[in-house]
């Protein structure tokens, strides 16, 4: 990885500081001078950045690979600039970054899962971007979700790259053999548990549902939109404790924990750890489960799949806005040449021909109805519930929710595959490591 | 002569010496200074807070339950495994026709990188994708497909099986090597003296070996107590908890917790047992020679 400009002493940042004023007063402000480590960058006077024919490194995690792939080839064909995209495997990805900030070894962009984006806000190793987004035409149809997880202390330091959205998938064709109407899917939890439990009555190995039982971010990801949806907080505002023992989230899991009661639910639930949750619905033989949206572009062609917003226990929708925000690294020295692909990625161009023709969810609530997604409703569905989704916050969210070995996936079990009866101790261990 | 003698002897040294400081001796001692510091992942050593890291060790509810599953786990395996090959051993000792391909046979796992294996069994009993949890499904003997990592029995039975399975062959070299080096006199003036199989076994075969089974059982332990791929791919150290090694809990101090410091403190905490266990190995061991 060790590509072009990362080793710097204060002697060659101090030449590098020099060139960059002789060619642009404007730049003043990308290149600190001395040891200053501390974010830089803000407020450039251009909004869309330099292009001036640099080469930029950029990092992305392998869940997302596909769209900044897409992003990266299409901004690299039109640009001067060209962005080096390097891939790594998701599991690896926090230490990686983890390991790079310590030795100064960032690239100059780099993307992040949201719910990891205070870590890095909160260490300083973002550039402050306040500037450069408000002063984007469109900066208040930006995800304001994903522009909420990566605000700090007032300053914002991230804009979203990829959007991952938690819907219900349903099989159209399991609906109709099993006398359900597939123009309806359910607009209650008690409706989809009935509709669920009627594709589950076909039997020869068809199942109601599906989800990732032993998979804490997939936990997140799927039942947080149904507590929302009834307008329940899991966690307070600065994600410091957790409510998951609210009447709502109790009728949450007493729903799933009745479909794993009644077998309900595909085999291998218990035992799935999040690595192949997504690749049960596209076998045909579950009836209704939540699933991530960037999953909708590689279903199987032969699917006829609906797609619809997770309901709360009475009604309501909601949506956990998941996918990867991006952000220039404190450390870089080309921040007006990152920027110039931070500012095109979000431009109506990039996002309707690249994001949403790759049946992508976009990044603007603006652009929700484009010339791709009336081709496809379903897109327009998962386009406009960004603006009824939630990015949780908080500090501590990995090793709560997502840690395997975590509070939050003993909780899950506990509630579902358990009798629901240490709930509310369980809770509090969450609260404990939210505030640790 | 003297003089240029020890020059030399130096410089046969330096590389190795030079080795051992940068990849040894200079990491050991960062650990150690890790371990007395504040020093979050991403923000790097905040100065000193000893000996919080310490104590914030122990005070984790998963520690103490790792270090019984660790040693739990040690002991299975040991004894599994040791067993296996030495019977696996015995059975390709001699040069008889077949000998050679058997040996190949049970070496072969051993081939395999730990990581590659474990996603290899991961693969095998995926009770979604993998054909193992079914199989006993499509020959009727059971209702639903088999959870092979479903409870914290089947899950540790299941690890130990892929240990057993990779490092059986590896461990029967080691002991086919000792038994090779037993003279064939011995065994011969065993059976003029009318001695059993068993006897013969008992007496001569344990014994002679013992260099080799104490090379194995050091080995064993050692590398059983510092498990961490085969449960991080198979596990993550679920289901409930229930197979989280010490490994593990110095993984996820680093890099769930983003706290170096817990991590190296853990991590001087283990070096500290192993030590102290290998030293006990020996001693035994000299002792058992002694006598």
């Amino acid at each position: 990885m060790g590509s072009t400009t990362r080793s710097r002493g204060p002697m060659n940042r101090l030449v590098t500081g020099a060139l960059a004023l002789l060619a642009a007063a404007s730049l003043v402000t990308a290149c600190g001078s001395g040891d200053d480590s501390g974010p830089r960058g803000s407020g450039s006077a251009d909004a869309k950045g330099l292009d001036d024919g640099s080469k930029l490194t950029m990092w992305t995690r392998a869940a997302t690979r596909p769209q900044s792939e897409a992003l990266v080839e299409a901004y690299n064909a039109g640009h001067k600039n060209k962005i080096e995209l390097t891939v790594v495997p998701t599991d690896d990805y926090q230490a990686k970054v983890g390991a790079a900030a310590g030795s100064r070894d960032l690239p100059d962009l780099f993307a992040s899962d949201v719910v990891f984006v205070p870590n890095y806000t909160s260490s300083g190793l973002f550039a402050d971007l306040t500037g450069r987004i408000d002063a984007l035409p469109f900066a208040g149809k930006l995800a304001q979700s994903h522009i909420k997880a990566g605000t700090y202390d007032g300053k914002k330091y991230v804009v979203p790259h990829t959007l991952d959205l938690s819907v219900l998938f349903y099989n159209k064709d399991l609906y109709r053999k099993a006398g359900l109407d597939p123009e309806k899917p359910p607009t209650t939890l008690a409706e989809w548990d009935a509709q669920a439990r009627a594709v589950d009555a076909l039997g020869s190995g068809v199942d109601g549902t599906f989800f990732g039982g032993n998979c804490g971010g997939c936990g997140v990801f799927t039942w947080w939109p149904s507590i929302w949806a009834a307008g329940q907080e899991v966690l307070n505002e600065d994600g410091t404790a957790a409510d998951l023992d609210s009447a709502t989230a109790r009728k949450v899991y007493d729903t799933y924990r009745g479909w794993v009661r009644d077998d309900i639910v595909a085999p291998g639930a218990k035992d799935e750890t999040g690595t192949t949750w997504t690749g049960v619905f596209p076998k045909g033989k579950v009836g209704i489960m939540p699933m991530p949206s960037t999953t909708l572009g590689l279903m199987p062609k032969g699917l006829d799949l609906g797609v619809a917003p997770i309901p709360g226990p009475d009604g309501g929708k909601s949506t956990f806005v998941g996918g990867d925000a991006i952000g220039i690294s404190a450390t870089s020295d080309k921040a007006d040449q990152a920027w110039n692909f931070l500012a095109w990625s979000l431009g109506e161009e990039a996002q309707v021909d690249v994001v949403a023709a790759h049946k992508d969810v976009v990044a603007r609530t603006d652009l929700a109805a484009n010339k791709y997604s009336s081709a496809d409703p379903r897109q327009v569905t998962v386009n406009q519930l960004v603006a009824d989704g939630r990015t949780p916050y908080a500090l501590k969210f990995g090793q709560t929710f997502n840690d395997p070995n975590g509070p939050w996936l003993t909780l899950m079990r506990d509630a579902v595959f358990g009798d629901g009866g240490s709930l509310e101790k369980d809770n509090k261990a969450v609260t404990a490591s939210l505030a640790d | 002569m003297r003089v240029s003698r020890t020059i030399q002897g130096l410089g046969y040294a330096a590389p190795t010496a030079l080795f051992v400081t940068v990849f040894f001796l200079l990491p050991l001692l960062l650990v150690g200074q890790m371990s007395l510091s504040d020093w979050p992942l991403l923000a790097g050593d905040r100065g000193t807070n000893a000996p919080e890291n310490y104590t914030d060790v122990t005070a984790s509810t998963l520690f103490w339950p790792a270090v019984r599953f660790t040693l739990l786990y040690t002991a299975l395996v040991t004894v599994v495994l040791l067993g296996l090959a030495l019977l696996l051993a015995l059975l390709v000792q001699e040069s008889r026709p077949g000998a050679g391909f058997y040996r190949t046979v049970y070496f072969l796992p051993g081939a395999l990188g730990l990581a590659s294996a474990s996603l290899l069994f991961w693969g095998l009993y995926s009770p979604t994708t993998g054909p193992l949890s079914r199989l006993p499904q499509h020959l009727g003997l059971a209702d639903d497909p088999v959870s092979f990592l479903g409870t914290p029995t089947s899950a540790l039975l299941s690890t130990v099986f892929l240990v057993v399975w990779k490092f059986a062959g590896f461990y029967m070299l080691i002991l086919l090597v000792g038994l090779q080096r037993i003279p064939h006199e011995v065994y011969e003036a065993a059976r003029m003296d009318g001695a059993s199989r068993a006897q013969t076994f008992r007496s001569i075969t344990l014994p002679l070996l013992r260099p080799s089974l104490a090379l194995s059982l050091l080995l064993c332990v050692t590398g059983s107590l510092l498990a961490f791929d085969q449960f991080f791919v198979l596990t993550k150290g679920g289901p409930d908890n229930s197979t989280v090694t010490v490994v593990q809990l110095i993984y996820r101090e680093a890099f769930q917790r983003m706290d170096l410091g817990t991590a190296a403190a853990l991590s001087i905490v283990v070096l500290g047992a192993l030590l102290l266990l290998n030293a006990l190995q020996f001693r035994g061991l000299r002792h058992a020679d002694e006598s």
